[in-house]
């Protein structure tokens, strides 16, 4: 993570419609190694569709988001990201390390390699079974092992500790920690407060305007 | 270089999938054998005008297999969240959609290529025009695939997308269908037939650099 000490992800003055329904406007901020922002808000209140536009899969109605300083067209922010969102993005007839070797192959190598990667989560010697065998919670251990072996700055989660029992949140927190230590950060949304205290944590409450 | 890997790596795990779901898979080369079958039993022991319907009957038996093919091409991967993570990808999108879209031809345009011939000469056709027959397939079926993906990658985010698949992919493959059963008729009549395979390679080398790039836009509106 060479330029990690560099690197920012800064959104400025986001809005987002859905519907004809004001979700959220000027929302700004901005995120450095080591800091990990939580999205709260009821449920319809835009969590996700502000996943999504900071993942380029939706155009913000207004505002720009900037990525070291450039917009993220124009940087390596696909690059430096990772996404786990509601879908898993695992197929489920290939094997674990079937989908872990794709995963592989559509980025570029990161921190650990594949069997270090689900020694992490817990699924060490699951890696010849079909995804279909695996239970949801085994599931979300294996997209989240995607975040390991790939190489990435930021990662944004919808929902990780959905399905997940106290222990494997327990996992994915220290996962995280280890993460933002190393000069990562961490976009989320979670119903789930996070327990570490000592997390560099922002938070921003989204509310439906009405 | 990693952009060429990831080409290999989305065609491997098409295939690898394909096999695993082989039964899904055969439908549409199942939909072919049986269409063709099938004519001369409705038309009855007529086998001259067997011969004469066969480029036709092939030809839009091929058409309609492919077209029933179409819809997964996408579906399963915009389902599970695989086409999200294909756009996140620092490679092009465009790349990555022309692997997807060989893989699909390998699986089910290629045994629509090794059934075909075996077909023609159950319709009696003959036998000077097996040859064209097999390059108008050869030249046409990955042309199929190409301009199919890029009405799914339009339709795969609607719920109900099939019907309004067929209605902006036919349009589409009528030139197709003209120019590969005109050649095979011309063929069994001993006619040149230069002129339409020479119109079907153009279409498909047009096809090959012109299709990914608006596919990949497609699918990133889909996603949305």
């Amino acid at each position: 993570m060479e330029n990690s000490q560099h690197a920012s992800l800064q959104a400025s003055e986001l809005s987002c419609f859905r519907d004809e329904r004001l979700l959220f406007s000027d929302l700004s901020f901005t995120l450095h190694p080591g800091e990990v922002l939580l999205l709260e808000g009821a449920n319809g209140s835009g969590k996700t569709s502000l996943l999504r536009i900071l993942c380029g899969f939706r155009e913000a109605d207004a505002g720009d988001i900037y990525w070291c300083g450039s917009k993220i067209a124009e940087s390596s922010y696909y690059n430096d990201m990772a996404y786990v969102g509601h879908a898993d993005g695992t197929k489920k007839e290939l094997t674990v390390l079937e989908n872990l070797k794709f995963a592989m192959a559509l980025g570029s190598a990161g921190k650990y390699d594949i069997e270090q990667a689900l020694d992490k989560v817990q699924l060490a010697g699951f890696d010849d079974n079909p995804v279909h065998t695996l239970s949801a919670g085994q599931k979300r251990r294996l997209s989240l092992a995607r975040l390991l072996i790939t190489h990435n700055l930021l990662w944004i989660l919808d929902e990780p500790f959905t399905s997940l029992d106290r222990q494997g949140i327990k996992l994915i927190e220290s996962l995280m920690a280890e993460h933002l230590a190393q000069g990562g950060m961490a976009v989320l949304t979670s119903h789930h407060d996070l327990s570490m205290a000592d997390l560099n944590l922002k938070r921003i409450h989204l509310q439906a305007c009405q | 270089m990693p952009i060429i890997q990831a080409f290999w790596a989305i065609i491997r795990r098409d295939l690898l999938l394909a096999f695993r779901r082989r039964a899904e898979m055969a439908n549409p080369l199942f939909f072919f054998v049986l269409v063709v079958t099938l004519f001369p039993l409705a038309v009855g022991a007529q086998p001259n005008l067997l011969r004469a319907m066969a480029p036709g009957v092939i030809w839009v038996s091929a058409l309609l297999a492919a077209l029933l093919s179409l819809d997964g091409l996408f579906r399963s991967d915009f389902e599970d969240g695989s086409l999200e993570q294909m756009l996140l990808s620092p490679h092009a999108l465009s790349i990555l959609v022309l692997g997807k879209i060989i893989a699909h031809w390998l699986v089910t345009g290629l045994p629509l290529l090794l059934v075909a011939p075996l077909l023609a000469v159950f319709l009696g056709l003959p036998e000077q025009a097996m040859g064209t027959l097999w390059l108008t397939l050869i030249l046409a079926t990955p042309l199929l695939s190409l301009i199919g993906a890029i009405g799914v990658a339009l339709t795969v985010g609607l719920r109900r997308g099939g019907m309004l698949l067929s209605l902006l992919v036919l349009p589409l493959y009528v030139p197709v269908l003209i120019f590969a059963s005109g050649a095979v008729d011309r063929a069994a009549s001993g006619l040149p037939v230069n002129a339409q395979l020479n119109i079907l390679l153009a279409m498909l080398l047009s096809a090959l650099v012109l299709v990914p790039l608006p596919t990949a836009a497609a699918l990133k509106m889909s996603v949305n």
